[in-house]
C-alpha cells in the first residue's frame, strides 16, 4: 500500500477526507474544465478516461461513470483512496498551477463507493437481490461497533429484520470513535453501514442502550433476541496523583474529540482539543500507539510513549510501533508514573517518573517490572495520555435485572453462543471479554448471529 | 425523533431561554436529576443540559440554558418549529428522591435554578415539604420564581443588588433557614462552582445531608471517556454515570472549577467566531 513519507503524514489527517455527498461531488466534477488534451489521464498509469467519468457525475449518471473507471482499472473504490493522486492525475490538472486541482481521487472513490452501495446485496450475498426481510423476525443490537455490525450483517443477509440502536450521534462505535482516520477512513465503515441499510437494516443513532430503551422493553416489544454489543467502558486511570490536572486525557477521551468530534479541525468543527508541544502517552497497545500518532499529527513538539516494561513486551502490533517510531514517537521504556505536577491554575507541567527493570514473568507469562528504587526522573509535559485499558460499561447491567455479569462488571456470555443467562438476549465483544480486538468482536457478533439465525429460522 | 422545538420562551433577553421540545422516549423515562446531550448542527460540539421538567403525557421534555459559548450561542438561533440535530437521554442517576420527615431546602443560582426546579418538583411530589431558595444578580434575572411558587410553599429570594428579596447571597438566606427550622432532612444546591460551594460549607457545621448537581465538561456522557471526572472524597468518580450528584461535603470544588475552564481558550475563540459570523455555517447544509 503506498504512503506518505512519515513527515508528511504526521502532519495530516489526510483519510480525514469523508465521502462526498452527492452535491459535493457535482459541485467539485463541475470545476472541471474538460480539457481538450487531458493532462491528468497523462498522470494516470492506468489511464482512466478521467474528463469521461467526471461529465458523467456532471451529468447524473453515476453508473456510466463507474463503467468508465472500469474500463481500466478494477479497484476504484481502493485507488480512488490510496493513489498518490498528487503526484499523479492530480499532480497534472492545469487547474492545479493556480487553484486547488480537481479532487479526482475523491470522486473516483465517491463513484466506487455509490456503487458498492448500490449493489449491497450483491456484494453481501452473492445474489442479485436482498431475501424479503422477515418483519415477524425482529431482532435488536445494541451499541453499533463491530460486533453488532457483524451480527446485523449477518441476520440481513438471512432475511431477518434487525435494528441497531446506537447511543451517539454518529454509527460504527469504536471504529468511528476509536480508530483513528489514517488508520481506517471512516468513509469505509459508512459504506459498510450503508451497505446494511440498502439490506433492510434500521439504524437509530441517539438511543441509549440501558437507558432511553433497556433490555427487558427491547424483549417485551416483541423483539426475539436481543445482541449486547456495547463495547468498552469507563477509561482506567493510573492511580497516581495529579491525573485531573488539566491537560490528562484518556486515551477514549482525547480519540473521541479528535475522531468522532472532529477536534483536528477546529475551530471549524466545534469540539476541541488541547495540543500540547510535550505529550507522554501512558500505555503499551495499540490505543496507545493511536494515542501517540494523534498527538503528532495535531501538532506536538515532542510525543513519548512511557511504558513499565520493555519495547518487546509492548501488545501494541509491530507494525503500528514501526509506523510511529518513523513518524518520530520517543520510547521512554521501562519507565513507570509516580505523580504529575502543575501549576496552580491546575495545568500539567510535568511527571515524574520511576525507573523499572523486568522480574520474574507473571500469571499473563509477560515479565513483571520492579521498581529500581531511587532511580527517578522529571519529564516536562504539558499533555498526558493514560491508555491502560477500559473497564466495563455500567449502563446495561444496572437495567438489566437477572443479568450475570463477573465482578469486574463485563456480562457472561457462552463463547460458543453468545447467550448470556437471559434467554434471547446475547452479547458479544469488549463488554464481554474486556477491550480486545475489532476482529475479536466481529467474531463473537458472528457466532452469536449464527445462533440466533439457526433458533430463529431452524 | 425529529427533537422539534414546541415552544420557546425568552427568560433572559439573548441570554436565557426556555425550550419545550418533543420528545417522547425521553419524556417518558426522564426523572429529576436527569440529563440530555444534544448537538446543534453536523461537526457540532455535544454538550450536556439538566432536564428542567418533562410531560412523560405530552411527551416533551424542558431544558434552559445560558448563552455561554458557541453551541447554547447557535441554539438560540433557534425557534418554534425548528429541530434539534441530535438529543440523546435521559442520562445519570436519577435523584435520590423519597418521603422524607422534614424540609427539603433546594437551593438554586442562576440558570442552575432550572435545572433545580426538576428535583424540587420530585421532592414536591413525593410528598415532601419543599422550601426553594433562589438567587441572581438582579430581579430581571432571577428565573423559574413563578414555576417554583407552585411546588414550593415558601419561596426564598436573594438578589446582589437588592431589586427583589434579600440582598445578598442564597446561602446567608439558606443559613437563616438552617437556624430557624425545626427540622431539615435535606439541602440540595444547584448552580455556579462557587455558590455549590458555599453551600456545603453552610451546611457543614449543621451535619444536614447536601446534594450538588455538578456540571462537569462531557464529551459522550455515557460512560466512556472520562472527561466529566471528579474527586469525591479523594476517589475519581464520573459524573455521567456515577452522577451527576453527588454529597456536597466531599467534592472537590477547586479542581472541578479548574477543570471547567480546561478549554476557555478555545471556547472563546469558537464563540467569537460564531459571533462575527452570526449564522453557523454547518446550519443549513
Amino acid at each position: 500500500m503506498p504512503e506518505q513519507a512519515p513527515g508528511v503524514r504526521v502532519k495530516n489527517f489526510s483519510e480525514v477526507a469523508l465521502g462526498y455527498t452527492p452535491e459535493l461531488a457535482k459541485a467539485e466534477a463541475a470545476r472541471c474544465l474538460n480539457c481538450k488534451k487531458p493532462q491528468c489521464r497523462k498522470g494516470c498509469p492506468v489511464e482512466i478516461d478521467i474528463p469521461g467519468f467526471i461529465a458523467r457525475i456532471v451529468a447524473n449518471d453515476l453508473d456510466g461513470a463507474y463503467k468508465v473507471i472500469r474500463e481500466t482499472n478494477s479497484l476504484p473504490a481502493v485507488c480512488g483512496r490510496v493513489c498518490p493522486q498528487e503526484v499523479q492525475c492530480e499532480g497534472e490538472c492545469v487547474l492545479g498551477k493556480k487553484f486547488e486541482p480537481v479532487a479526482i481521487g475523491r470522486l473516483e472513490r465517491f463513484v466506487a463507493d455509490t456503487h458498492l452501495s448500490a449493489t449491497a446485496c450483491e456484494t453481501l450475498t452473492g445474489g442479485d437481490e436482498c431475501k424479503l426481510v422477515r418483519e415477524d423476525l425482529k431482532v435488536a443490537c445494541i451499541g453499533s461497533g463491530p460486533s453488532s455490525l457483524t451480527v446485523a450483517g449477518y441476520l440481513a443477509a438471512q432475511g431477518i429484520k434487525v435494528t441497531v440502536f446506537e447511543a451517539l450521534h454518529e454509527l460504527g462505535g469504536v471504529l468511528v470513535y476509536g480508530i483513528p482516520e489514517f488508520r481506517l477512513p471512516k468513509a469505509i465503515v459508512r459504506q459498510e453501514i450503508d451497505a446494511m441499510r440498502a439490506q433492510g437494516v434500521e439504524f437509530k443513532t441517539n438511543w441509549v442502550g440501558g437507558k432511553t430503551i433497556t433490555v427487558p422493553e427491547l424483549m417485551e416489544q416483541g423483539y426475539k433476541a436481543v445482541f449486547i454489543g456495547v463495547g468498552a467502558g469507563l477509561p482506567k486511570f493510573l492511580g497516581v496523583p495529579g491525573e485531573n490536572l488539566i491537560g490528562m486525557f484518556s486515551a477514549n477521551e482525547f480519540l473521541t474529540r479528535v475522531n468522532l468530534g472532529r477536534a483536528y479541525k477546529f475551530p471549524e468543527a466545534d469540539t476541541p482539543v488541547i495540543v500540547g508541544k510535550n505529550v507522554v502517552v501512558f500505555g503499551g497497545g495499540n490505543v496507545a500507539m493511536d494515542s501517540a500518532r494523534t498527538a503528532m499529527r495535531l501538532g506536538a513538539d515532542k510525543v513519548s510513549i512511557a511504558y513499565r516494561r520493555g519495547e518487546t513486551e509492548m501488545p501494541a502490533r509491530k507494525e503500528e510501533l514501526h509506523h510511529a517510531k518513523e513518524e518520530g514517537l520517543h520510547l521512554l521504556c521501562l519507565h513507570g508514573p509516580i505523580e504529575f505536577t502543575g501549576d496552580e491554575n491546575g495545568y500539567l507541567k510535568g511527571v515524574s517518573l520511576q525507573k523499572m527493570m523486568l522480574g520474574e514473568a507473571d500469571e499473563s507469562g509477560r515479565c513483571k517490572p520492579i521498581a529500581c528504587e531511587g532511580d527517578t526522573c522529571e519529564v516536562p509535559c504539558d499533555m498526558a495520555v493514560v491508555a491502560v485499558g477500559t473497564g466495563a460499561n455500567p449502563l446495561i447491567p444496572q437495567t438489566t435485572p437477572g443479568l450475570g455479569i463477573t465482578k469486574w462488571g463485563y456480562i457472561i456470555a457462552d463463547p460458543e453462543t453468545g447467550e448470556t443467562n437471559m434467554p434471547g438476549v446475547f452479547a458479544g465483544g469488549d463488554i464481554v471479554t474486556g477491550a480486545a480486538t475489532v476482529i475479536s468482536a466481529m467474531g463473537a457478533g458472528r457466532k452469536a448471529a449464527k445462533e440466533i439465525a439457526r433458533r430463529l429460522l431452524g | 425523533m425529529a427533537n422539534t422545538i414546541l415552544r420557546k420562551r425568552s427568560l433572559i433577553p439573548g441570554m436565557t431561554s426556555e425550550l419545550v421540545i418533543d420528545a417522547p422516549h425521553i419524556a417518558a423515562k426522564a426523572r429529576p436529576g436527569n440529563f440530555v446531550i444534544l448537538r446543534v448542527c453536523p461537526d457540532g460540539e455535544r454538550i450536556p443540559l439538566t432536564i428542567a421538567d418533562a410531560d412523560p403525557t405530552a411527551g416533551t421534555i424542558t431544558i434552559v440554558y445560558l448563552v455561554l459559548g458557541k453551541t447554547t450561542a447557535h441554539l438560540e438561533t433557534l425557534g418554534e418549529g425548528d429541530d434539534i440535530l441530535d438529543l440523546c437521554g435521559p442520562l445519570g442517576k436519577p435523584t435520590d428522591i423519597h418521603k422524607l420527615p422534614g424540609e427539603v431546602i433546594c437551593v438554586g443560582g442562576g440558570t442552575g435554578i432550572a435545572a433545580m426546579h426538576h428535583i424540587a418538583k420530585g421532592h414536591h411530589k413525593a410528598g415532601n415539604y419543599v422550601v426553594g431558595v433562589i438567587g441572581s444578580r438582579s430581579k430581571d434575572l432571577l428565573l423559574f420564581y413563578d414555576e417554583l411558587k407552585v411546588i414550593c410553599p415558601e419561596v426564598l429570594v436573594s438578589t446582589n443588588d437588592g431589586s427583589f428579596g434579600h440582598q445578598g447571597l442564597v446561602t446567608e438566606l439558606l443559613e437563616e433557614r438552617l437556624k430557624t427550622s425545626p427540622l431539615v432532612s435535606e439541602v440540595v444546591g444547584v448552580g455556579p462552582v462557587p455558590m455549590m460551594e458555599a453551600v456545603a460549607k453552610v451546611t457543614k457545621p449543621y451535619g444536614v445531608k447536601t446534594t450538588v448537581s455538578l456540571n462537569s465538561i462531557m464529551v459522550d456522557g455515557i460512560g466512556m471517556c472520562g472527561a466529566c471526572r471528579v474527586s469525591i472524597g479523594g476517589k475519581t468518580k464520573f459524573t455521567c454515570v456515577d452522577g451527576p450528584e453527588f454529597d456536597g461535603q466531599l467534592v472537590d470544588y477547586r479542581e472541578l472549577a479548574h477543570r471547567l475552564g480546561a478549554f476557555k481558550p478555545q471556547e472563546q475563540r469558537s464563540y467569537e467566531e460564531f459571533k462575527k459570523s452570526h449564522v453557523c455555517k454547518c446550519s443549513h447544509s
